[in-house]
């Protein structure tokens, strides 16, 4: 398996407080990495510096093989994500926001692609509705497709079902463990959704004070420290990162 | 420089204002307000003062002019501000759209959106006002053509305070042209002006061309070189916004600022 992504060494600090301090991983192609962490960790941050909006204080980011702080445009070209926090602009239609994004994102046979997306994402009923007016689920299907549009060798996505209910967030689940399988791209998944989490990654990365302080499989990862259950383990992870760390 | 990012960039101006007459009115409301005001005074103007004397080329013409380069800044500005009311800086930059390209989206969609005002106000002003452009000759080219760079200049400006402040800082976009136009001598020659005034109008490349559309209308000859002049001082000020704007995207990007665009400030 090649990799998507490769992270070496990041740390950003803002005056004296670390938000990110040395860290290091990869993404392969169809592998969904899971990053894991309490609040504050240094999850989004890590994301913000892979997506290139945040200049990284040291470490290098290569995606599919591009120095992301050399060949930015270029590198950007090979991923895409889809936040909570980033709603695409509500005073544009879901078509318009896909077309306007897939010319950005250089989406070749770009009203094909919309057209598979629209269906793909059960969102051909809206493709005249004004993003704003969505509910936040069907936001964050448009969110989602937006981020399946260039078929990206990365996909980063950053809590993308923290405001699905059960039974879509199943489907959406389904449609990102098919995008790994049957892609070249690999994702960097956020969730503080342990049984998510179990269910869709390959690998987990728990990330603590802004430094990874576990790596595995999440099937067995709680195992290995004594812990019943992932949520069992992220719950030491954010009460006693020091504990854990000595293990 | 990628042609379908900028493409992008101007595609989404156009689909907002396809759907919003709040959008399209502006374009050529307030200018149209301006022709019809700015033509009745100066037509009152003509019937009270000395035979022989034209204030419609004068005023008008000014007026016309001026609001053109607020248009063109304008232009630049509401299509940064756009981002800015949707909160779309993250979606945006984490493209790999770049800054050149985001600035000509911006550049394009203005002159797209300054034409709209120009043609409204060369309508009004020719057709009910009687202003005649052939009095200005094939000076109009240059004159609009350094008025044009200014207003880009201050739109670009404008954006990259905004982008640098937050979004609280729109306020003090709005007023630039009001605060630029008594050094600009819109309206009387800069011998007017008193000496320190004069000192900031000679910074302002459209001193140069009113002074240059006054001696036209005079009948004076006109020398080339303060125009030009002008139109180096625009070329100078677009250059160094355009640098300044990177520098602030670069501020913003290290500091995380674009990530939490409406924390207002990244500290």
């Amino acid at each position: 398996m090649s990799q998507v992504l490769s992270v070496i060494d990041l740390c950003k600090s803002y005056g004296a407080t670390v938000a990110v301090d040395g860290v290091s991983f990869e993404v392969r192609s169809n592998e969904i990495v899971g990053l894991l962490g309490p609040n504050g960790a240094g999850k989004t941050t890590t994301i913000s510096m892979i997506l290139g909006v945040l200049q990284p204080t040291s470490g290098s980011i290569r995606i599919a093989g591009v120095d992301l702080a050399a060949q930015r445009s270029a590198a950007l070209e090979y991923t895409n994500f889809a936040a909570v926090y980033a709603p695409l602009p509500g005073n544009l239609t879901v078509q318009q926001n896909l077309r306007i994004f897939g010319l950005l994102y250089g989406v070749k046979h770009l009203s094909q692609r919309i057209e598979e997306l629209l269906q793909q994402f059960n969102l051909e009923g809206f493709r005249h509705a004004k993003c704003g007016v969505l509910s936040s689920g069907e936001q964050t299907r448009v969110c989602l497709a937006k981020a399946m549009l260039n078929r990206p060798q990365l996909l980063l996505l950053d809590e993308p079902t923290a405001s699905l209910d059960p039974a879509k967030a199943v489907d959406i689940r389904r449609l990102i463990v098919d995008f790994a399988a049957r892609s070249t791209g690999g994702v960097l998944w956020t969730s503080h959704n342990m049984y998510e989490v179990q269910e869709v990654c390959h690998r987990v990365l728990f990330l603590s004070r802004g430094r990874i302080l576990l790596e595995g499989d999440p099937k067995s990862l709680p195992r290995e420290h004594g812990m019943a259950s992932l949520e069992e383990l992220f719950i030491a992870v954010a009460r006693e990162p020091l504990a854990l760390e000595r293990m | 420089m990628a042609l379908h990012r900028i493409a992008a960039v101007v595609l989404r101006q156009f689909y907002l204002l396809r759907g919003s007459p709040a959008r399209i009115l502006p374009l050529f409301a307030w200018v149209a307000i301006d022709m019809v005001l700015w033509g009745f005074i100066s037509k009152y103007l003509n019937s009270v003062a000395s035979a022989g004397f034209n204030f419609v080329p004068m005023l008008l013409g000014a007026v016309l002019l001026w609001d053109f380069m607020v248009r063109v800044m304008q232009g630049v500005t509401l299509a940064f501000f756009e981002d800015v009311w949707t909160r779309n800086f993250l979606n945006i930059f984490a493209t790999p759209l770049s800054i050149p390209e985001y600035v000509s989206g911006l550049v394009i969609s203005s002159i797209a959106t300054s034409s709209v005002g120009l043609v409204v106000m060369i309508l009004l002003a020719t057709l009910v006002f009687g202003l005649s452009f052939f009095i200005y000759g094939a000076m109009l080219v240059p004159f609009l053509s350094v008025l044009f760079l200014l207003g880009i200049a201050l739109g670009i400006l404008g954006s990259a305070i905004v982008l640098r402040l937050g979004p609280a800082a729109e306020w003090f976009i709005w007023p630039i042209p009001a605060l630029l136009s008594p050094f600009a001598g819109v309206f009387y020659p800069l011998s007017t002006l008193p000496h320190w005034m004069r000192f900031i109008a000679r910074l302002l490349p459209a001193s140069y061309v009113f002074e240059g559309m006054r001696a036209v209308i005079a009948r004076r000859e006109l020398s080339a070189s303060p125009l030009l002049f002008g139109a180096g001082l625009a070329v100078l000020y677009l250059l160094l916004v355009s640098w300044v704007f990177g520098r602030v995207f670069r501020h913003a990007v290290r500091t995380g600022l674009i990530a939490r665009y409406t924390a207002e400030t990244a500290g």
